[in-house]
């Protein structure tokens, strides 16, 4: 075939496929180990989803507490992720985040500071000390930029050793992979096209690091970017890996779903807890209407008391809009599929008419300029609209803690960020994203850099797989009789959003995987307009396979799971189960299905689970497991007699 | 307001393209950016067109609305009269690839041609103390999200493909500010460097570039003219020159910014002649000291006033629209000198240490 021999070459030791926080830190570290890396980036160079994060980067340094240190982020993270998480991946993330942020200073960060100059830490939830790295309301930028320019200065290095600034570490920005091409087990390089021209590329590598961000793009409501199409996750199934933990996804209650110019957009849990309060279309507050037995005691049972606790919580219990997230969001889609929702789908967040306008300026100004600058919404005149939307995933590539080496059946794969599972257990703490990056981005970069080293021979690409490939790519553009893939995007987000949302059943998860399969085989037909020159809607197409497949091992996985834990709520099992604890559900790919199977999760270090307490290790453990808890603790004790 | 609505959207590549009329539905509450993405799933699925967060977050989607550059995220359909044909382009100053997409990679050659931070020598990771006060000068360059909307208005380069060579443009001389005014930065060289390798005297500071950015810099007062007026050689730049004719009328000028105190002013000031410095022309002894330490840094600036627009409210961009036979000052009409000493805003952290 022709267009194999005209496809441009370029041979690479490592190639980085993704270019937000986990990619950058991944290329650094494969270039400073002496590697020739490659970045690949969907958009332009910086523009990268980290972009988005708000909060900070969480990292033990004590700088405001001097009290915090890693073994209490550890329990912190433990504890968000209600157990489920790789034990490994959590405690090397605690204890090696706060260098991994210094070190970002040493790139030229410029963090918020404390009063003796070092870098501020700020409260959030579900960590104990004020633990968040920040810089104002834009962390997220400000580590792309730090790593953008990080990499810009090595590439100056190389400009004055070899003369030219790719010689060592090139960035492929606006360049697509869509496919992992395999030597037997290994790596041997990835396929791709570029965006700008349509043109293919093809990079020669034995060693790739996956570090492709999340899949929220299944989804009708979310705040991610058109990029969150689970590519990473798609490439690791085919290429013979595993993913772990599909079920969990992160929803935020309060998203707006009106105006659409900012649709999915976070509105930050401090609107409520600043005064704002939850009504249905009948202007009813209706949160007191779900206030669940366990949490009954701690929370106001009139609007009275609610009211009183904003300016007295010491004599009166929390109004009922404080309840724990996934309350929050079983409670809003009630309402909504009971007929009482607000007319884009959500309910009606309304701090307008509880605070004067002067209060909400002051106490939410950021708020308040986003929806006033976004979308000419006056918060401090009219309610917002909101619902749940889809905001990170938990589940991933399932690696290994140390490396970031893919699991499963394939070698030279290596993943880290959002799209690696088992950090984060089933749910993750607000600034654990953008620490994790930094932590496991370095570590696969390093690991994929010795493992190139250690090879004695490069695997070697098929001529034929490079050849399925193009027509693979190329086949959306030849067909004109299939369906639009607009049309099918906003099918799939339908299934995906209606079905296996925030609040799951049995019924409507089987029924999801009925429809998830007609989609495969309309998305099997898609057929894209126009050429190759800059088409997204040609891209679009070829992104929708990737949605599809992990769609499915979510929804399989949902399905699977019969209990209610962080990320993942079935109605019809509302209960935290510690059997189920106990087990990892983990994706693989045979042929074309998604197969699942269960796999007990590692057990965790005796020094690490004890530095809990057995009241709190109760609610998550089997008898059996707190038997052995007991003995361990009774062994400690007598060591410490002798 | 839900209704169709007259779009002109430019189609072609680099070979040519025109504009094409779309009547699309457009809902309240949508910004340009949503009114796109309904094209692309109707009429014009291949229409080419960047974006990312869609919440003015990540710089992607920068284009021009009927004829000034910005966000598409960040256009509200609302701010259009209900007949008003919404014409859409793509960045003047750079080559087009198709469509809306434009070839950005003039703006990522400047950067990677700026020498990137240095990092001081002798401090360890982890031992970095900077007080908030001085991380918040470059904090402010530094929310930059690299839209490239004030590199397209830059009429040094938006009708002037000759002077790309020279001239990295506003993004990039905010960097090198930003690098300047870093208090740890290991390297001391970074506004000759922007004046003997970014160009920065081509720059006449006509404030554009702070009107259109969307992250509301202040590029022009707390970047650019800092920048120019710490600019310590002789090399010629028409608006130092300007500046010394104003301030001094060819008189040796008495002090120099870089002077920390006053017993060397004038034993300084005969080396250094050309340099300006706006704390030149006063007299006043204690002015003079209070404008050399710095200590009306947390003045309130003055907003930047925006430029007369003409009835279309359109900028007069050219100077064949201009409403006037001359050229405009470069300090904006509002701007009278010589400048009071207490209106200045700025110290070198490292004055004190020179001499």
């Amino acid at each position: 075939m022709t267009t194999t021999t005209r496809i441009e070459r370029h041979h690479y030791d490592v190639v980085v496929i993704g270019a937000g926080g986990a990619g950058l830190r991944a290329a650094i570290e494969a270039r400073l180990a002496g590697k020739k890396t490659a970045i690949i980036s969907k958009s332009l160079f910086g523009k990268a989803h980290t972009v988005m994060a708000e909060g900070g980067a969480a990292a033990a340094m004590g700088n405001v507490n001097s009290r915090d240190n890693w073994q209490v982020h550890f329990r912190d993270t433990m504890r968000g992720g209600k157990f489920l998480n790789n034990f490994r991946m959590a405690e090397l993330h605690a204890k090696e985040s706060p260098q991994r942020i210094w070190e970002l200073e040493t790139y030229g960060a410029l963090f918020d500071r404390t009063k003796d100059g070092k870098i501020s830490q700020r409260n959030f939830g579900g960590h104990e000390y004020p633990r968040l790295a920040h810089v104002g309301d834009r962390t997220g930028l400000e580590l792309i930029r730090t790593l953008q320019q990080k990499i810009v200065s090595l590439q100056q290095e190389d400009q004055r050793e070899f003369g030219s600034y790719d010689a060592r570490i090139r960035v492929f920005s606006e360049t697509t992979i869509t496919e992992l091409l395999l030597d037997g087990d290994r790596v041997a390089g990835a396929f791709g096209y570029y965006r700008e021209s349509g043109e293919f590329i093809l990079f020669e590598a034995p060693a790739v690091v996956l570090a492709t961000g999340g899949v929220g793009r299944s989804y009708k409501v979310t705040s991610n970017s058109w990029e969150y199409t689970g590519d990473g996750h798609a490439l690791a199934l085919r290429a013979g890996a595993t993913l772990i933990n599909m079920e969990f996804l992160q929803f935020h209650p309060t998203g707006m779903v009106w105006p659409p110019s900012v649709k999915g957009i976070l509105v930050t849990e401090s609107v409520r807890g600043d005064g704002g309060v939850l009504k249905n279309s009948d202007g009813k507050r209706f949160m007191f209407d779900y206030v669940p037995d366990v949490f009954r005691k701690q929370y106001a049972e009139t609007e009275e008391e609610a009211d009183r606790w904003y300016t007295d919580p010491d004599n009166n219990r929390r109004p009922p809009e404080l309840l724990p997230r996934d309350e929050v969001a079983r409670a809003i889609n009630s309402e909504v599929k009971a007929g009482r929702g607000s007319p884009a789908g959500g309910v009606f967040l309304d701090i307008a008419s509880r605070r004067s306008a002067d209060e909400i300026r002051r106490r939410l100004p950021s708020m308040y300029h986003q929806f006033k600058e976004l979308a000419d919404v006056d918060i401090t005149a009219e309610p917002m609209e909101v619902g749940p939307t889809c905001h990170y995933v938990m589940g991933g590539v399932e690696v290994d803690p140390d490396s970031g080496a893919a699991f499963g059946h394939v070698r030279g794969l290596f993943a880290a960020g959002e799209v690696s599972g088992g950090m984060h257990g089933s749910n993750r703490l607000g600034g654990n994203s953008l620490s994790d990056l930094l932590v496991f981005g370095k570590r696969a970069g390093g690991h994929a850099a010795s493992y190139a080293d250690g090879l004695t021979a490069r695997p070697k690409v098929a001529v034929d797989e490079v050849e399925a490939a193009v027509e693979t790519a190329l086949a959306p553009l030849q067909r004109d009789t299939g369906e639009n893939p607009y049309t099918l995007q906003q099918d799939l987000q339908a299934v995906m959003g209606d079905l296996v949302g925030i609040i799951r059943r049995e019924g409507e998860l089987a029924d999801a995987l009925v429809r998830l399969a007609e989609l495969r085989e309309r998305v099997a037909k898609v057929s894209a307009a126009g050429g190759r020159r800059y088409n997204p809607g040609w891209h679009l197409a070829l992104d929708l396979r990737n949605m599809l497949v992990v769609s499915e091992c979510t929804a399989k996985a949902a399905l699977e799971r019969q209990e209610s834990r962080g990320g993942h709520t079935r109605e019809d099992y509302p209960a935290m189960e510690p059997k189920w604890r106990q087990v990892n559900l983990v994706c693989a790919l045979d042929g074309d299905t998604v197969q699942l199977t269960r796999k007990p999760l590692p057990k965790m270090r005796p020094e690490l689970i004890g530095l809990f307490d057995r009241a709190e290790l109760a609610k998550y453990l089997t008898d059996e497991e707190l038997a052995d808890f007991d003995a361990l603790v009774a062994d400690a004790g007598e060591a410490d007699n002798r | 307001m839900s209704g169709k609505r007259q779009f002109r959207i430019w189609r072609g590549d680099e070979s040519g393209g025109d504009l094409q009329d779309y009547m699309v539905e457009v809902n309240e509450g949508e910004v340009v950016l949503d009114v796109i993405h309904r094209l692309q799933a109707t009429d014009a699925p291949d229409l080419a067109c960047r974006w990312n967060c869609k919440a003015g977050k990540c710089g992607s989607c920068s284009m021009e609305i009927n004829g000034k550059p910005r966000l598409g995220c960040m256009t509200r359909m609302s701010t259009f009269g209900d007949d008003e044909t919404v014409t859409v382009t793509p960045l003047r100053t750079f080559p087009v690839i198709r469509d809306l997409v434009t070839d950005v990679s003039f703006n990522y050659e400047k950067a990677r041609e700026t020498p990137a931070f240095a990092p001081p020598a002798d401090v360890a990771p982890g031992d970095y103390r900077m007080q908030q006060v001085d991380v918040e000068r470059s904090q402010e360059f530094r929310k930059c999200i690299e839209c490239f909307l004030c590199q397209t208005v830059c009429h040094v380069i938006r009708d002037h493909e000759e002077n790309k060579q020279a001239f990295s443009g506003p993004r990039y001389f905010i960097r090198a500010a930003e690098l300047d005014m870093h208090p740890l930065d290991a390297r001391t060289d970074r506004k000759e460097y922007a004046q003997a390798e970014q160009g920065l005297g081509f720059c006449n500071i006509t404030k554009c570039c702070t009107e259109v950015c969307p992250e509301h810099i202040k590029i022009t007062d707390n970047g650019i003219i800092p920048m120019k007026e710490r600019v310590v050689d002789r090399r010629y730049d028409p608006l130092v020159w300007l500046g010394s004719k104003i301030f001094r009328r060819g008189e040796t000028p008495q002090t120099s910014v870089t002077t920390a105190r006053q017993g060397s002013a004038s034993s300084s000031g005969a080396t250094r002649a050309g340099v300006h410095s706006h704390a030149g022309g006063s007299h006043d002894k204690r002015a003079e000291a209070q404008a050399q330490s710095g200590v009306n840094w947390d003045r309130e600036v003055p907003h930047p006033t925006a430029p007369a627009v003409d009835d279309r409210g359109k900028l007069p961009l050219t100077e064949l629209t201009f409403d006037r036979a001359a050229a405009p000052s470069p300090f904006g009409d509002d701007v009278t000198f010589p400048l009071p000493p207490e209106h200045l805003n700025f110290a070198h952290p490292e004055q004190d240490n020179k001499h």
